[in-house]
């Protein structure tokens, strides 16, 4: 696989794939773009219901951006050598991601019990679907955590630059699904 | 000239011995370095050289099909009182024949027979097929790279599409029949299962047909963008980049940008069909029942689709301009014409293509002074397009053409690209376009200008390249037959609508011989009809030559058999997995230098002489 990627033109400062998925975030982003634009449009039509987002996002939000940040540190020890502080940090990324998926399933649920149940009016209806839409995302994500994890604990420690590549593009990732998070959460609180 | 030439080769494998530089490519392993069997060489290929004959010949055989779709609904409209008994064979019940043995094409069928051709033309045919072929082939070759960035997604990337092809190509044999709602499928045609026979399972296999051509679309786009901007090789500065290379590269960025919406679109889309939301629906009685649907937006949809569905025509277009580019300039004997005056158009199409969307909407009910703006746009992608043609002639002005198949469809493609343009003005304005919204007019405009003659820069490229691609010639008389065949046998076909449109004849509707008012189009219909058929016979043609040239064409004999600059004709005749056998070649000038320091061309791969300037 890596034996077309010329590491020596000396003119790239950024690792091919590193870049790919840079693009591919821009392309989701154009996706999540679009359902807010649409949001937008839906809304000025009228026929939309004004309510509360349930306060249970703030916290889902709160433990994705930790999660980036544990990621964060992970890597830093990686690269460092610091190996106990890798694997903890990674683990505590892991469980916070899945707690992540926790609060946003109990997000949906208080939604639901407010009095706004899917289907009732697109107002709801757009935030079930943007959110299981970014949720979907997120469990990309987390497959790659996995990979991740199972790195950790089933290869031998050792800091090699294919390791970091792929430890990097992992938390490219994540940074990218977190922002992508904060963004819609940003703009469903106060987009109502 | 032959031994010229051949000179020229072996001092382009020399410069690259010499000046190209060593990415250690056979430091570990030798011979086959990709270790490949028949499978993974011809089936699950990473070469991308093999993933770009896979994306043309699929590509291929669903124009076949969208085109003999095309033939079917043509003969219903040209001969709707004969009798189509005789397709029996190939439609079964969509051919229902009465008691005297006329047999008539279902009316839900020509339905189906429009949309599908539509979607197989636009997303299989000329974005898959076209981009995905040339992309592939040329970006890794003109660049100077073994591959992609990422072989693995890009083998996906043709996978992908292979599975979205299996789906829609089996959604043609439901027995409720494939979508049958338009190519733009919009709702509520497309949102309610109940709401033909087509939205049911054909509609749902559509979408899903859709969702695997978008992620083939989007690895492939990562791919190319990424290959462009982090492989190139030394000396390939932007500047330095073939118009072929910035064409596929704005077509990428595009597709990025705006196939996500339309994914977006098909997402709520399909909320709407299954799960009961209203984000498309609004208050609608289907049998005097009032279905629960409350407060939806059809126009939303169609704001979605749109935006990518503008850019798409460029997505289709931009590849085949910069085939014709490449194509003319090589067998003019000439530097393109304003080299960078065509790289800024490219990417002033790619950025107004963003911007003109609701131009498809003027009917839709927008607010006319949000009209104003999109027409505004809309007109000023003119300029840039003018700004190419303008250049594509002055590269052919006084040149020394050489006649053959290829530089005879780049040249047709200039000319059809002015056609269908200058409609496109006329449409692009919402006044007019009220006049000849939905009529032939718009049929005639945009099949002229983004199907034929995206049709031509494909062909173009097709006879071009395939030297390249298969290390022989394709047959020069069958491909100049095929050539005059096509031009005036498209111009036949299309001509015409614009009479049909400019009168009012409604498109999409399944006959008009029951219209007084159109019924003198009669014999019009018929001529367009018969000039299909033929136009369609010349395509086998191509087909033939096609097929018979991989292996019975003439064999390439010369590395370089056009006598061109670009890095692609300084690979060996056939080229392995890894494209240069030794090391890669550096470059050193722009890849237009035709007729400079008493040459006729001098490679890229040609160091600049003392006191040499480039010429751009």
């Amino acid at each position: 696989m890596d034996l077309t990627i010329q590491e020596n033109t000396g003119r790239n400062k950024i690792h091919p794939w590193k870049f790919a998925v840079w693009v591919g975030c821009g392309s989701i982003l154009m996706m999540f773009a679009s359902l807010t634009s649409a949001y937008v449009v839906r809304q000025a039509a009228g026929n939309w219901l004004e309510f509360q987002l349930p306060s249970i996002f703030k916290l889902s939000t709160l433990v994705i951006l930790l999660s980036s940040g544990t990621l964060h540190a992970s890597f830093i020890a990686f690269k460092n050598g610091k190996e106990k502080q890798y694997k903890a940090l990674l683990v505590i990324t892991y469980l916070l991601a899945i707690l992540f998926f926790v609060f946003q399933y109990q997000g949906w649920v208080a939604l639901s019990d407010n009095g706004i149940p899917f289907t009732l009016n697109p107002s709801g209806d757009f935030i079930y679907v943007i959110s299981w839409f970014h949720a979907a995302h997120v469990v990309g994500g987390l497959a790659a955590l996995t990979v991740a994890l199972i790195h950790a604990y089933g290869l031998d420690f050792k800091v090699t630059t294919k390791r970091k590549l792929r430890f990097e593009l992992t938390l490219t990732y994540w940074h990218f699904v977190d922002f992508l998070w904060v963004y819609l959460f940003i703009f469903l609180s106060f987009y109502r | 000239m032959a031994n010229a030439h051949t000179a020229v080769q072996d001092r382009d494998d020399m410069l690259i011995e010499e000046l190209g530089f060593d990415d250690h490519f056979h430091e570990h392993e030798h011979g086959d370095k990709y270790k490949s069997n028949f499978i993974m060489k011809y089936i699950f290929s990473m070469d991308h050289k093999i993933i770009a004959r896979q994306f043309l010949i699929t590509g291929m055989i669903w124009a076949l099909i969208g085109a003999g779709m095309s033939l079917i609904f043509r003969l219903q409209l040209g001969f709707p009182e004969e009798s189509l008994s005789w397709l029996r064979p190939l439609l079964g019940k969509w051919i229902e024949v009465n008691e005297a043995g006329v047999g008539t094409l279902a009316p839900e069928f020509y339905y189906a027979l429009v949309t599908m051709h539509g979607t197989i033309i636009v997303f299989f045919v000329l974005t898959a097929g076209l981009s995905g072929t040339f992309s592939n082939l040329l970006i890794p070759l003109q660049l100077g790279a073994r591959d992609m960035a990422s072989p693995l997604l890009n083998m996906l990337s043709y996978w992908f599409f292979f599975l979205a092809s299996i789906v829609m190509f089996y959604s043609l044999f439901l027995s409720t029949g494939p979508f049958a709602g338009g190519w733009v499928a919009y709702p509520p045609l497309s949102a309610l299962p109940q709401a033909s026979d087509g939205s049911g399972t054909g509609m749902t296999l559509w979408i899903l047909s859709l969702v695997f051509f978008v992620i083939s679309v989007a690895l492939g786009g990562v791919n190319y963008v990424t290959t462009v901007l982090n492989l190139r090789t030394k000396g390939m500065t932007m500047w330095r980049m073939p118009l072929t290379i910035w064409a596929f590269f704005v077509t990428a960025i595009l597709a990025l940008l705006s196939f996500p919406v339309l994914v977006s679109g098909f997402l709520l889309l399909m909320f709407d069909r299954s799960m009961g939301t209203s984000f498309y629906l609004s208050e609608i009685f289907i049998g005097g029942q009032a279905l629960d649907h409350v407060g939806g937006s059809p126009i939303l949809y169609q704001h979605l689709f749109w935006f990518l569905g503008h850019p798409e025509v460029y997505i289709i277009i931009l590849p085949a301009m910069g085939l014709t580019s490449e194509v003319l300039s090589v067998h003019c004997r000439k530097p393109i014409f304003g080299y960078k005056a065509m790289v800024y158009s490219i990417l002033a199409i790619g950025f107004l293509s963003f911007i003109v969307w609701a131009h498809h909407m003027f009917m839709s009910g927008v607010n006319p002074f949000i009209a104003n703006f999109f027409v505004i746009f809309t007109l000023i992608i003119a300029v840039p397009s003018a700004v190419k043609v303008f250049n594509w002639i002055t590269t052919i002005y006084k040149s020394n053409v050489r006649y053959n198949a290829a530089s005879m469809f780049a040249i047709g493609f200039v000319s059809m690209f002015i056609s269908g343009g200058l409609t496109g003005i006329f449409l692009g304005n919402s006044v007019i376009d009220i006049q000849m919204h939905d009529t032939y007019f718009v049929v005639a405009h945009f099949h002229i200008v983004m199907g034929v003659a995206a049709f031509f820069g494909m062909f173009a490229g097709v006879y071009h390249w395939f030297p390249k691609m298969f290390g022989r010639f394709m047959n020069e008389t069958m491909g100049k037959m095929h050539f005059w065949g096509t031009l005036i046998g498209a111009y036949s076909i299309f001509w015409p609508m614009h009479y049909l449109g400019m009168a009012g004849v409604p498109r999409r509707y399944y006959r008009f011989d029951n219209f007084d008012t159109f019924s003198h189009f009669a014999s019009m219909n018929k001529f367009i009809t018969i000039a299909a058929i033929v136009t369609f016979g010349f395509q086998v043609l191509m087909f033939v030559n096609f097929f018979y040239s991989i292996w019975k064409g003439k064999k390439v004999t010369s590395k370089n058999p056009w006598g061109a600059t670009t890095l692609e004709w300084t690979t060996p005749i056939n080229v392995g997995h890894g494209n240069w056998p030794g090391k890669l070649p550096a470059v050193h000038r722009w890849a237009y230098d035709y007729g400079k320091n008493g040459e006729e061309f001098v490679p890229q791969v040609e160091p600049m002489r003392d006191g040499e300037t480039e010429d751009h």
